[in-house]
């Protein structure tokens, strides 16, 4: 099979299907996106996410869809919410300065129930910080960083091809409860190259939001079913209301009065909780019998799974549990390995963020540690290892 | 022969809904809504065709109280999302309706590149030169020497002319209108809404509550006489001499060209993609 290398963009053809590619995880997350339906995207160059842009300038014309370079990624995030009103999916790609930005239709998304996808490409912060290095810092960011209370899906990347296929579950799960997803990446994870065979658009599963089947006049855009997502029409298909992001009534209009704003926050926790079955993805490696389970998510899982593999060979009873959904946080999984193990060691490119999440549902079933780096550097297999060892 | 007013107020407003407004007795919003909605009529748009978007503040209600596809979006943002719309669904009219500090403070990046980029989009812009819902803190156009709650000795920046600011950032259709010459607004309005490009509509509004009441202009009919006395046409400014122009604004079509708009260069940037 020919491998066609990225750098030859005349001689990409518009349909990939089936096709091995060599590809960077930041390409391989446009050409997943383009799979799962996207067809709009708005963005604000910023390293180490731009070539996700970049491809999408490209690729989506070719589609029909439309690329759009906004003035900032208030803007862009902008633009993307309002795409996605008009019926189209939508997304936009960023990094930490950026992703602070966007904090603020973050929130407007949330509050007005708009499919979208939010890619965070992590570099070192804050601020500035390290634009080519990567990190894990924007992890509790991405789950509180707009404010008031909301829910929001989290999910990460650790592989090329995840890049591809975790970005589609971002939309499907976007579409299907009508939230922001966030896809968290970071820097080495966008920037490694690996061969890659973009899947069939059979065997690809996509899904649409639904959208209303009764007369106008009949629609309320906000209105409770058993689900808790009520179907969504697309601006311009006859179901005119209004949208605001002020707390609003089950026909759109704000509303101040308590019972209705109590039912309408308490909803968008509902539909959430319902649907943890198949939102919370977690990948288990040698857990079956595991006496001491690595935590990962990211590159770091990459070390991960390898430090695993070296202490298997070494006699050492490990597992991994990869958190692809780190919001809402896998409760039952974590705990369930908690209870078998003896220790359980949480590697992050950070301080300490997800380890928090871990210590707070371990009621003293096990052991938990924490491995941090914050260097701007890759954990490698051989640290991970080593702890493993300590422990 | 235009409908009366009563009819055109069933026919385009959520009148058995969301009635009574938030607005002031006497405001101009309301002023500007007739003449939005008179624009409408005659341009023989339907409802489901039209998109109207808002930002935060006095200005942000108006899309609750019409019957068209309505946002209330975040403080300054209108026209980012009325962006995605238009890509998204080139066949919808877009407008977007935005106070001074809104369209020109936090949303002013929004606005230049929106004016540059000339997507076929409609602001109409209220200038009230104050931020009226908040409690009357100075705008970016509230004038120098003007008092505000947070200028209370004295002004001392310096407005921003909104008509001028988007002719100079490209935009292909410009005017300016005041709430005094209200039927000249719905021309302005019916004609930016027809432009294939960034229109803009900045209206000299009254907030006598907030602006007025703070410099010597404390009811709306002295602040209409204000308009009235301190508003020229183009026609009127060439012929006067400069020195009498100081304190004077210019009203009617300061821009109106035509220019390739972002939708038609999209639509040839699809084919040479898909050539390649």
């Amino acid at each position: 099979m020919n491998v066609i290398l990225t750098g030859e963009k005349s001689k990409m053809s518009h349909e990939l299907n089936g096709k091995k590619l060599l590809l960077q995880g930041n390409e391989a997350m446009a050409e997943g996106a383009i799979a799962a339906g996207c067809r709009f995207f708005a963005g604000y160059p910023i390293t180490p996410a731009s070539e996700i842009s970049e491809r999408m300038s490209y690729r989506l014309p070719q589609v029909d869809g439309t690329f759009i370079q906004m003035e900032d990624e208030i803007a862009s995030l902008g633009a993307v919410i309002g795409a996605s009103l008009a019926g189209v999916k939508s997304m936009t790609a960023t990094s930490g300065p950026g992703f602070s930005l966007m904090q603020e239709n973050l929130g407007y998304a949330c509050m007005t129930e708009v499919p979208c996808v939010v890619v965070n490409v992590m570099r070192g912060g804050p601020s500035t910080g390290l634009p080519t290095s990567p990190a894990q810092g924007d992890v509790l960011q991405a789950r509180w960083g707009t404010h008031g209370d909301h829910p929001v899906i989290v999910l990460s990347v650790s592989s090329v091809s995840e890049c591809f296929s975790i970005i589609i579950t971002a939309f499907n799960l976007s579409e299907k409860y009508r939230v922001p997803v966030v896809v968290l990446s970071d820097e080495v994870v966008a920037h490694s190259r690996e061969t890659f065979t973009i899947p069939s658009t059979d065997s690809i599963e996509v899904v649409d939001r639904i959208v209303p089947n009764v007369p106008p006049e009949w629609y309320k855009p906000y209105e409770d079913n058993s689900r808790g997502v009520p179907p969504m029409s697309a601006m311009g298909d006859g179901y005119r209301h209004h949208v605001t992001g002020l707390v609003h009534d089950t026909q759109g209009f704000p509303t101040e009065k308590q019972d209705e704003i109590e039912a309408f926050i308490k909803r968008q926790f509902r539909k959430i909780t319902n649907g943890f079955f198949e939102i919370q993805i977690t990948k288990k490696l040698h857990i079956e019998d595991a006496e001491i389970v690595v935590i990962a998510y990211g590159s770091v899982a990459r070390s991960a799974r390898r430090a695993v593999a070296m202490a298997r060979s070494q006699g050492i009873k490990a597992g991994l549990i990869q958190l692809v959904t780190l919001f809402p946080f896998p409760k039952n999984t974590v705990v369930n390995v908690m209870r078998q193990c003896k220790a359980v060691i949480i590697p992050e490119m950070n301080m300490g963020q997800m380890s928090r999440e871990v210590k707070r549902v371990n009621t003293g079933l096990t052991e938990v540690f924490k491995y941090n780096r914050i260097d701007g550097k890759l954990i490698t297999p051989m640290e991970i290892f080593e702890e493993i060892q300590k422990v | 022969m235009i409908a009366g007013m009563t009819e055109l107020r069933h026919k385009y407003l959520r009148h058995h809904k969301k009635f009574p407004h938030v607005w002031c007795s006497g405001c101009g919003n309301g002023i500007i809504l007739g003449a939005f909605i008179r624009a409408i009529e005659r341009l023989k748009l339907k409802k489901d065709d039209i998109v109207l978007a808002a930002g935060i503040g006095c200005s942000g209600r108006m899309p609750t109280y019409v019957d068209f596809n309505t946002l209330h979006t975040t403080h300054g943002r209108a026209l980012t999302i009325a962006t995605g719309i238009k890509l998204a669904r080139p066949s919808l009219f877009v407008i977007t309706v935005m106070g001074d500090g809104d369209a020109t403070a936090i949303g002013g990046n929004h606005f230049i590149h929106a004016a540059r980029r000339n997507l076929d989009l409609t602001a109409i812009i209220i200038n009230n030169q104050i931020y009226g819902m908040t409690g009357g803190q100075a705008s970016p156009t509230t004038p120098y020497g003007a008092q505000s709650t947070t200028s209370i000795f004295s002004n001392i920046e310096h407005a921003f002319s909104i008509a001028e600011l988007a002719v100079a950032a490209g935009a292909s259709f410009v005017a300016r209108g005041t709430v005094y010459h209200a039927a000249q607004l719905d021309k302005l309005i019916e004609k930016a809404i027809r432009n294939k490009g960034f229109s803009v509509v900045e209206i000299m509004s009254n907030c006598h509550v907030q602006f007025g009441r703070r410099n010597k202009m404390a009811d709306p009919v002295t602040m209409l006489n204000w308009f009235k006395d301190h508003a020229v046409s183009r026609d009127e400014g060439t012929s006067m001499p400069p020195d009498s122009l100081h304190d004077k604004f210019t009203i009617g079509i300061l821009a109106d060209e035509d220019k390739p708009n972002y939708i038609e260069e999209y639509s040839k940037i699809r084919k040479r993609a898909k050539r390649n």
